[in-house]
């Protein structure tokens, strides 16, 4: 190709101005006999080029999420064992009643619930506050943003770790700092709501800054001339942040919080290690046991991995009722602005 | 006048005393103001938030036990430190844990930023039958979880027998469509059409194209990608956790996670194990930390 293009691009060198019509007259005839000739692998080329670049992404997708997406839907109608995982016996829906029966389920069902709000809400609110502050100028705002990142490069494990130490009932830096100002320790892995605030903490600890620097990039994006015009009407700093900032951000807002939802619904990892000896029961009463945790139960504990098909289709199902509800409001939202 | 105000450059600090009011009319317009003292202290708290843990971590762990379990909780560095990382290597087959976790983070990243790139560049240079259709299907993949299917992946994994064995992981970690959506975005506004209509007519074929022009236009992106889906594999968790064991062939999540068990278990030994985990992604992070910001910046735009 290079060669090629020297000799039809020979004045300009090296396509120094793309766009421009290359080169001399008879240069262009010669051009156009080879493309003729190429035509017929051209238009082939042309045609079917594309698939070929889209489809080993749709291939490995076919093979590793959608097949595997539905067949758990259909090992969910089935008695699957863990030790004989291609044995399956049809079951109909007694996969379905049976977690629907068992309060353990619901449990799971409320404990995530409650670890996705007290870890999405706080966090979002503090990575706008964040990106705010980010948004001014700043000296090293560079150190600043990569050390909000720091967080995101730990991993669950290590993070979790880390936690369960700094919370830890007797000897934990937490209680000792409570215990300095006056106030009762905490008995952070036992009791049912400070447990599920412990875990959220490392939810909330991890994704933060990720969050800020996506609010950032947004608010970077927001016209000066917006604040200007709002300055000019007197509006102060708060009430700019409100009518224009906020409003700009909308469809970020909505980003993050759907991929936070997500994310708030499949929490596994913490939970799992803030008591490793618990293991998957999250917690001696299941306080902060999550459905993906008790998906793990039934699936790698109890060995059924049909009720745990079962239990990953329930997700699904309550994933795509708040994806509906989501797109339902935010369809409200901007009718109504 | 307010534009060349609000968006003063580099010699923005030392700036003339007082030109008035109009001065500070035009900066309080701007979203770019200068920081007060209370948005240092805030920083400051956030950064002390962000890395008090991890820097606790190495003090836990340059600790013993013993220490770790009196009531002022260390705030200082012990002298065990070495000695401990030490014994975490050997008792958590961390030497193996990390190889595995290259080579698995390692393969499915550069897999990931090859099949990304050129499934973005045909979406956002290339006309094609059912194109939109298509990239809409690759925004649902994102909404849905990895995990939900992890059921069937387990069955799979079973009957060919490859449980701890790399490609277990290596393969469903292929299918993301971020990268796709994320190099998309980013030839859209990086490559020129008049630059791959310049390869055209020098007769250059599609897949000349993409070596010759694309790849050279999207390597920027093509490295925070490749970064952001390392560091996403060295710390993905339960599909690891589920198919390889801490005495086969661990990643170091995995290795970390059997380290937590026990009923007597090691604290300090335990911290020693997450800072050798934590450690090259953190220094990964310290030298490229600008370029990774300016990545996930850059593909929050339009996300």
């Amino acid at each position: 190709m290079t060669t090629r293009h020297d000799t039809a691009a020979s004045p300009v060198k090296g396509g120094a101005a793309p766009g421009r019509p290359p080169g001399g007259r008879a240069s262009a005839e010669a051009d156009r006999k080879k493309r003729a000739k190429l035509s017929r692998r051209w238009q082939r080329d042309m045609r079917w080029s594309p698939y070929a670049f889209v489809s080993p992404f749709f291939l490995l997708f076919l093979a590793f999420g959608l097949f595997p997406l539905i067949y758990t839907g259909w090992a969910s109608l089935h008695t699957v064992e863990l030790t004989a995982p291609t044995d399956m016996k049809w079951t109909g829906l007694d996969n379905y009643t049976r977690i629907f029966d068992d309060e353990f389920f619901w449990n799971a069902a409320k404990n995530t619930l409650w670890i996705g709000v007290i870890s999405t809400v706080p966090q979002l609110l503090m990575a706008m506050g964040l990106a705010h502050i980010l948004n001014y100028k700043l000296r090293a705002s560079t150190f600043y943003r990569v050390v909000m990142l720091a967080p995101y490069a730990t991993s669950i494990a290590a993070a979790s770790l880390v936690f369960v130490l700094l919370f830890g009932r007797d000897y934990g830096m937490i209680n000792w700092v409570l215990d300095m100002v006056g106030l009762d320790k905490i008995d952070w892995q036992n009791g049912s709501w400070s447990s599920k605030f412990a875990v959220s903490t490392i939810v909330i600890w991890r994704w933060t800054g990720y969050n800020a620097l996506i609010y950032l990039a947004a608010m970077q994006a927001i016209p000066q001339d917006l604040y200007e015009s709002a300055a000019l009407d007197g509006a102060n700093r708060w009430r700019q942040f409100i009518h224009v900032t906020l409003p700009s951000l909308r469809p970020t807002i909505l980003f993050t919080v759907v991929v936070s939802t997500i994310g708030a619904s499949q929490v596994f990892g913490e939970p799992l290690l803030f008591d490793a000896n618990k293991g998957a029961s999250g917690g001696s009463q299941h306080q902060f046991q999550t459905l993906g945790l008790y998906l793990y139960e039934q699936g790698w504990v109890n060995q059924h991995l049909g009720r745990a098909s079962a239990i990953a289709w329930a997700m699904f199902l309550i994933l795509i009722v708040i994806g509906i509800l989501n797109a339902v409001i935010s369809r409200r939202l901007r009718a109504s602005s | 006048m307010t534009t060349t105000m609000t968006k003063p450059p580099a010699d923005a600090a030392p700036e003339p005393p007082r030109r008035g009011r109009r001065r500070s009319k035009a900066a309080r317009a701007g979203g770019t103001l200068h920081a007060g003292p209370i948005a240092y202290i805030i920083l400051a708290l956030f950064t002390i938030g962000s890395l008090f843990p991890l820097v606790w971590t190495a003090i836990a762990a340059s600790r013993d036990n013993q220490r770790l379990a009196q009531t002022p909780p260390p705030f200082w560095f012990g002298g065990n430190l070495f000695d401990k990382l030490e014994i975490a290597w050997n008792d958590a087959n961390l030497g193996e844990a990390f190889l595995n976790t290259t080579i698995v983070a390692g393969t499915s990243a550069l897999t990931i930023v090859f099949l990304s790139t050129i499934a973005g560049f045909a979406f956002a240079k290339l006309r094609f039958r059912g194109r939109g259709a298509l990239m809409l299907i690759v925004i649902g993949t994102m909404m849905v979880p990895p995990q939900l299917s992890i059921i069937p992946l387990y069955m799979m994994v079973a009957k060919l027998d490859w449980s701890d064995q790399l490609q277990a992981v290596i393969l469903p970690s292929l299918v993301n469509a971020f990268g796709v959506f994320f190099m998309r975005q980013y030839l859209l506004q990086a490559l020129p059409d008049e630059i791959i209509e310049a390869a055209r007519v020098d007769g250059a074929s599609s897949w000349r194209v993409v070596w010759h022009v694309v790849f050279p236009a999207a390597r920027p992106a093509m490295a925070v990608l490749g970064m952001l889906m390392f560091v996403q594999s060295w710390n993905d968790f339960l599909w690891p956790f589920l198919v390889l064991t801490q005495n086969g062939s661990p990643t170091v999540q995995v290795a970390l996670a059997g380290l937590g068990r026990g009923y007597t278990p090691d604290q300090s030994l335990i911290m020693a194990g997450a800072l050798l985990g934590t450690l090259p992604l953190l220094l990964v992070f310290a030298i490229f930390g600008k370029q990774i910001v300016g990545g996930i910046m850059q593909g929050a735009v339009k996300g």
